[in-house]
């Protein structure tokens, strides 16, 4: 059941990543596009916990690091999205997640993802962006992924559910 | 379930709605290991093995340069993903094309109106243009244009936009080295200067924008022939500029000059005299006391489709070749 969760969750990964490059730029705001891999790693987080979230985060961050059209250090969206899974994951409660709560985790992991991968660019000055285009850069990119909470998320949530009922619903 | 494990079940529960101390470490992680509600807290190994695999890669990426170790797997991954971005596009196209059919016939007249006067603008612009002149009256003109004689250009689309979020401004397009092509070619469209190919798979390249923080362009000032920096700001949409910094630092650009690429040797990365934008404002800055000119580029990047790829005329490729007279190969 593992291994057939771990391939289930990276091919959400991979969709995810798919609609982000190739069609959201259709809809971008300024090139900035919802992070739906960053949206897939917190359902896993609200529904599977932490550890679970943070696995699949490392996953999700190689895959944006790597695939084209990307160009950065590779290893700083890994890391950004480990730290997302860790903090959505502590938030979840055993109890399921009121939508109030999924937004306000989503706004809370979107926010630290974006800003820690800025943060590692500014450290590597990689590219070296200036603060205030950054900051602009960040905000829109959490109300893309609040926008969109409502039409991902329960989605993920529901098929991480289904993988493995006997473990999710407590 | 042994009658053991029965009478542990409530005992853990009393423990847990008692405060946790610190005390009963060693028997109170045993039974929170299975606990369904710690799941929440993650082993602290596996925290710190995946940030100290994140440092890793980020290390060795950062200081291996154009020859790091991560390459092979970035153009593994892009040979996997390369071809699901190329149908995602394809498959998208048709509906992108939704909003253009609701139209009407007045915008579509305003449209025209503007092109018209548009075009005018810009033919006279290319008659008074005095690049050319001065190319012809420095003997280069010839040299320049028996260059650019020499390269066809491969027509890709693009298929995979790279977040602004990851601030670096990179797309992904549609033909790869069995297209014929290779890092470091001049990617351009009809408007003028697109980028530089960064790296390239089977079947897709990734392509660098002018516009990314790290992009330099050897310019020059169509007017008098001076030559510059461009740096691209990292900034797409309607704020993509481009900052050009002089050689010499005594010339102030003139709003409306003209800035064409200033070509590298051997055309890699950038060919030469291809449009990439104009003069819009010059500031001066006073720390560094040179003259610096924003440039707004030709090409909307908000909207890349279809570019084009400068390569060796002759060159083989899986499919048609634009040659330098227009023909197609």
């Amino acid at each position: 059941m593992t291994a057939l969760r771990a391939f289930v969750a990276m091919i959400a990964v991979a969709f995810a990543l798919v609609l982000q490059v190739s069609v959201f730029p259709h809809f971008a705001w300024d090139g900035i596009v919802p992070n739906l891999c960053l949206l897939v790693v917190v359902g896993a987080a609200l529904t599977r916990g932490a550890q679970f979230a943070m696995l699949l985060g490392f996953g999700a961050g190689l895959l944006l690091d790597l695939a084209p059209p990307a160009d950065h250090v590779a290893g700083r969206w890994a890391l950004a999205l480990v730290v997302v899974g860790y903090v959505a994951g502590r938030v979840r409660q055993d109890v399921t997640p009121t939508a109030t709560g999924v937004v306000a985790t989503v706004a809370a992991s979107s926010f630290v993802g974006t800003s820690l991968f800025a943060l590692s660019g500014v450290i590597l000055r990689d590219p070296a962006i200036a603060i205030p285009e950054l900051l602009q850069v960040i905000v829109v990119a959490v109300l893309w992924d609040i926008l969109l909470t409502p039409f991902v998320l329960p989605v993920v949530m529901t098929m991480f559910r289904q993988l493995e009922p006997d473990r999710a619903q407590v | 379930m042994g009658p053991l494990d029965r009478l542990r079940t409530p005992l853990a529960r009393l423990d847990r709605e008692r405060r946790p101390g610190r005390g009963r470490g060693a028997r109170e992680r045993r039974w929170r290991l299975n606990g369904p509600e710690d799941r929440g807290k993650p082993p602290r190994s596996l925290v710190v093995a995946l940030v100290l695999a994140c440092a890793a890669l980020i290390t060795l990426d950062y200081h291996g340069g154009t020859g790091s170790p991560i390459e092979p797997a970035r153009r593994a991954m892009g040979e996997l993903f390369g071809p699901v971005e190329v149908g995602a596009a394809t498959a998208i196209r048709p509906f992108t094309a939704v909003p253009d059919w609701f139209r009407t016939h007045d915008s579509m007249r305003d449209d025209i109106d503007g092109l018209e006067a548009e075009n005018a603008r810009l033919r006279q612009q290319v008659h008074t243009a005095p690049y050319d002149r001065n190319k012809l009256a420095e003997y280069e003109g010839l040299t320049a244009a028996a260059d650019t004689l020499n390269y066809a250009v491969v027509p890709a689309r693009v298929v995979g936009l790279g977040p602004s979020q990851s601030f670096s401004r990179t797309v992904t397009i549609d033909a790869g080295s069995r297209a014929g092509l290779q890092p470091d070619m001049t990617v351009i469209n009809n408007d003028g200067l697109v980028g530089r190919i960064l790296r390239v798979t089977g079947t897709t390249a990734t392509v660098l924008l002018i516009l990314d923080a790290d992009s330099v362009v050897g310019a020059r000032i169509g007017n008098d022939m001076k030559v510059g920096f461009l740096h691209g700001r990292g900034v797409l949409g309607r704020e993509g500029r481009l900052d050009l910094e002089l050689v010499d630092q005594s010339v102030v650009p003139a709003k409306g000059d003209v800035v064409v690429t200033w070509g590298s040797d051997g055309g890699a990365p950038y060919v030469s005299g291809i449009p990439v934008g104009r003069v819009t404002s010059v500031f001066s800055s006073l720390r560094e006391s040179s003259q610096r000119a924003v440039i707004q580029p030709y090409v909307d990047f908000g909207a890349l489709d279809v570019v084009g790829v400068v390569v060796p005329s002759g060159a083989t490729s899986d499919r048609a070749v634009i040659e330098a007279d227009g023909s197609l190969r």
